[in-house]
């Protein structure tokens, strides 16, 4: 438990009244990317909230990057990011299982050929 | 398992939506739900729940230790707990952005807080008052959470489970530093054995509390469980615990305040007496030493800060156009 406090035979389920909506304060939700170091891709590393770009780079810094984890930040409001539909996954990605010749491991190679 | 009851729940619901059937097959290969999933509104409601709590927990915390910030020993132990207070606020933002993907508001969640319609773990209900206090957060109240983090690593909810992972590389640095205040103290004189040994008895049974009720006495563990928001019994936990921290407190020459804990070879688990489960109870009931001074202290600070969220948002509109 710890963090699930032993529900009390009184406890009211709270009304949740905001849900759906994805702004606290007036403040946009941005993600955050990571570069953990040069020559790597910027890798998703959360989500915050912040008024403006400058103050979600500021936040990003202290919420994600305490260890060393970067070396750059990027910092997207999320309201910009269009996003593929979960319940179209199979339609989107199935066509590339179907097409096992497009991976290396689809081709047998004689073990006397070298270089290949 | 699920009881027989909830068993009935789930199949009479089964027929009505089919994400259902996705939602089981997902928990079935140990896969995770993510936020765009379709879920059942249990599931969903239980999760805000729990990680707002979760949430709270961290963010409460820095009260216990932030009290004892100013008075820490050296420059040293000062920046330590200064970066462990902040790594406790670092820890309640992932877990609101976790909880924010369910579709509730951080406001919302905060607004539930200062209302008292959501907790927090009661083990930052009772005080600090001694330096070995901080050490005994760190080496027991942390250390418990951890037992119970790396279970949630495992949850079902992927948000949840991945801010587990980052948290829980952190927390490791909150046990061991809280660990070194007890070994420096229990190497020191004796009035700071002493110290060291007051702190162990009053949070030793505190720490026990935070596993929560018996498993037999836990009414929606079961549901948990089936859902694999939890992976392991509170019961499970508490033993596991028990067992890590029993012999690190013989290391450091500590007495743990109950008088029938002993090793139990044909268990190979130590035995221990029963919690107190009368102030258990009160405790969450809003009655322990602390409730209501750790929520006055974070309402004033919430309302404090409003001219710096203002601040910020103007200054924001002024520069990028947009509406604070």
């Amino acid at each position: 438990m710890t963090y699930s406090v032993p529900r009390l035979p009184e406890e009211p389920d709270p009304d949740l009244r905001s849900k759906g909506s994805r702004r606290v304060s007036g403040w946009l939700l941005w993600e955050v990317f990571i570069r953990p170091r040069r020559g790597l891709h910027h890798v998703h590393a959360g989500s915050l909230h912040a008024p403006d770009g400058e103050i979600a780079l500021q936040s990003a810094r202290d919420v994600y990057t305490r260890r060393g984890e970067g070396v750059s930040l990027w910092v997207v409001p999320s309201s910009e990011i269009t996003s593929s539909d979960a319940a179209d996954a199979a339609s989107l990605f199935d066509p590339t299982s179907e097409k096992p010749f497009r991976d290396a491991t689809f081709y047998q190679v004689p073990d006397e050929v070298e270089w290949l | 398992m699920a009881n027989e009851r909830s068993f009935v729940t789930i199949s009479v619901v089964s027929a009505q939506h089919p994400g259902r059937a996705r939602f089981e097959a997902l928990l079935a290969a140990e896969e995770k739900v993510e936020p765009a999933d379709w879920m059942p509104e249990g599931y969903r409601k239980t999760l805000i729940r729990q990680i707002a709590q979760h949430a709270h927990s961290e963010v409460i915390g820095m009260q216990p230790e932030g009290n004892w910030i100013s008075r820490a020993p050296t420059l040293k132990r000062k920046a330590i707990l200064m970066a462990k207070v902040q790594d406790e606020a670092g820890h309640g933002l992932y877990l609101y952005s976790a909880a924010e993907t369910l579709g509730i508001t951080r406001d919302e969640m905060v607004r539930l807080l200062h209302e008292g319609k959501q907790k927090y773990s009661s083990i930052f209900n009772y005080p600090t008052l001694s330096w070995a206090d901080i050490g005994c957060i760190g080496w027991l109240v942390d250390g418990a959470a951890i037992t119970n983090q790396v279970m949630l690593t495992r949850c079902s909810f992927g948000p949840y489970a991945r801010g587990m992972v980052r948290i829980c590389k952190e927390e490791s640095f909150h046990q061991r530093q809280g660990f070194q205040i007890m070994e420096t103290l229990c190497r020191g004189s004796a009035e700071q054995r002493e110290m060291a040994q007051d702190g162990l008895g009053r949070w030793w049974w505190p720490s026990l509390m935070m596993f929560g009720p018996h498993d037999s006495d836990s009414t929606h563990s079961d549901q948990s469980m089936a859902w694999k928001i939890k992976r392991v019994s509170n019961d499970d936990l508490r033993q596991q615990f028990v067992d890590m921290t029993v012999p690190q407190a013989d290391y450091l020459g500590l007495t743990v305040p109950d008088p029938e804990l002993r090793w139990n070879p044909e268990r190979g688990h130590y035995d221990f007496g029963e919690i107190d489960w009368d102030e258990f109870w009160a405790v969450v009931r809003g009655n322990g030493p602390m409730n209501r001074e750790r929520i006055a202290h974070k309402r004033a600070a919430w309302y404090d800060g409003a001219w710096v969220r203002k601040a910020a948002s103007a200054y924001a509109a002024r520069h990028t156009g947009q509406v604070g």
